[in-house]
């Protein structure tokens, strides 16, 4: 056993030059990849107690898991980025906890209520299928750091979205009642999946330094999956119209400002709580 | 080592933790303590690495740790890595064979490519055929692809009608 090979610890000194703008750029991308899994995980615990089968009520609260995960990972390098910009440091609790709503940088389908099973996992597939190559794309990005979450994360999500893949060919082509609601929540909830692949000043930055991903160019793949799902589910994808967008620039909808209500409340009403 | 622990004493500290949630399994076979050394201030420094990012039991794992080294009055530093992303390739094949012996169906060959869910076929997944670990049957049926853990799916045994664990291959 003594022939581990030893692991290379992902050194900034490596992939990074000090360049404070694209320590801007880096923490930013931290945060987006960060919020989302949070604010979706906090989601998913909702249904705890009360999913339609035990079996998924735990499967829920196991995607979960992974993503408040995801989201520690992301939030420990987001602190790591400001404390070398000099500026004073934040860790996991304080993003998650102590940030009001137009704080936080995740895309609107997240944050979009449960609604019954049929909404919770047409968002969850609509989300999952953009964050496996998103992540995929970020597992090669220059940054170490980057690199490795992404990395991590991406074999989670590999399970994630071959479940809600699964469950939206079995609830889409199912009964009557079950693809009827399908085709209700794929309708309400296709508005906010153009979000997915906007790209700003911050993307392309990153992108050209070969930090990050233009999420422009993922579009495509993610499409010809969702049809391709959505085919065998005998879902019909919904005509492109008006996008709504404004997460990842801290533009929220109204749904946002309660779920964090609940998620921070403790922290909020008793300051440094520990147990 | 100058703190008068030589690397097999390290080892042989390590293999006697066993995965708090899988407790027939040392967190050595599990393939997650990826390198012991000498820390700056002469503790034993252990670095790990953990099998999901979300994995609720790696708090106890590095308590474990160090308690298992205070016992034989050793000071242990815990650190943690992410990449290489641990594999359950990484786990030993006694460990395997301890695992179906538990209940548990051991997980196959880690996917050498990322899963692509066109054309997937519900319920069936992606995945191989599962053995039951009490019959040995390979009709076998997956009911979930999350179990008691995310490192777990849950199956039926078609065959003796008794539910099990698999532990997904990663």
């Amino acid at each position: 056993m003594s022939a581990v090979a030893p692991i290379e610890v992902p050194s900034r000194a490596a992939t990074h030059a000090g360049d404070a703008s694209l320590d801007e750029a880096l923490l930013a991308l931290a945060l987006r990849q960060a919020d989302s899994p949070l604010v979706l995980a906090q989601r998913l615990c909702e249904w705890i107690g009360k999913a339609p089968i035990l079996e998924e009520d735990i499967a829920q609260a196991n995607v979960g898991l992974d993503l408040v995960g995801q989201a520690r990972l992301w939030y420990a390098y987001a602190g790591e980025i400001e404390v070398r910009m000099g500026r004073v440091a934040r860790g996991e609790d304080d993003f998650a906890f102590r940030r009001d709503a137009s704080a936080f940088r995740n895309v609107l389908l997240v944050e979009q209520p449960n609604g019954d099973f049929a909404h919770t996992i047409v968002r969850q597939f609509l989300f999952d299928a953009a964050q496996h190559l998103a992540l995929d794309a970020l597992a090669r990005s220059r940054d170490a750091r980057v690199a490795a979450i992404a990395a991590k994360a991406a074999k989670e999500v590999d399970y994630h979205v071959e479940r809600s893949a699964d469950w939206v060919v079995r609830l889409g082509d199912g009964t009557a009642e079950s693809h009827e609601r399908m085709q209700r929540a794929l309708d309400a909830l296709w508005p906010y999946t153009g979000e997915l692949f906007d790209a700003d000043a911050t993307d392309l930055a990153l992108a050209e330094a070969g930090f990050g991903v233009d999420p422009r160019t993922l579009a495509a793949q993610w499409r010809e999956t969702v049809d391709a799902v959505l085919a065998d589910a005998t879902l019909a994808r919904p005509a492109d119209g008006y996008v709504q967008r404004g997460g990842r620039d801290g533009r929220h909808s109204e749904h946002l400002g309660h779920l964090l209500c609940e998620l921070q409340f403790l922290q909020r009403a008793y300051p440094d709580a520990r147990w | 080592m100058s703190t008068g622990v030589d690397a097999t004493t390290a080892w042989r500290i390590l293999g006697s933790v066993m995965d708090p949630e899988v407790p027939v399994v040392s967190i050595v076979e599990l393939g997650i303590v990826r390198d012991v050394g000498v820390d700056d201030d002469d503790g034993v420094r252990v670095t790990i690495t953990p099998t999901y990012s979300g994995c609720p039991a790696m708090d106890a794992i590095a308590d474990d740790i160090r308690a298992g080294f205070a016992r034989e009055g050793h000071r242990a530093h815990v650190a943690t890595v992410l990449a290489p992303a641990w594999t359950t390739d990484w786990m030993a094949p006694e460990a395997k064979a301890r695992l179906a012996a538990f209940g548990i169906a051991p997980p196959g060959a880690a996917p050498s490519t990322r899963i692509d869910v066109r054309g997937i076929s519900p319920l069936r997944a992606s995945r191989a055929a599962i053995a039951c670990p009490r019959c040995g049957a390979t009709a076998t049926t997956l009911v979930a692809q999350f179990g008691s853990t995310a490192c777990k799916a849950l199956y039926r045994c078609d065959a003796c009608r008794e539910p099990f664990d698999y532990f997904k291959p990663h």
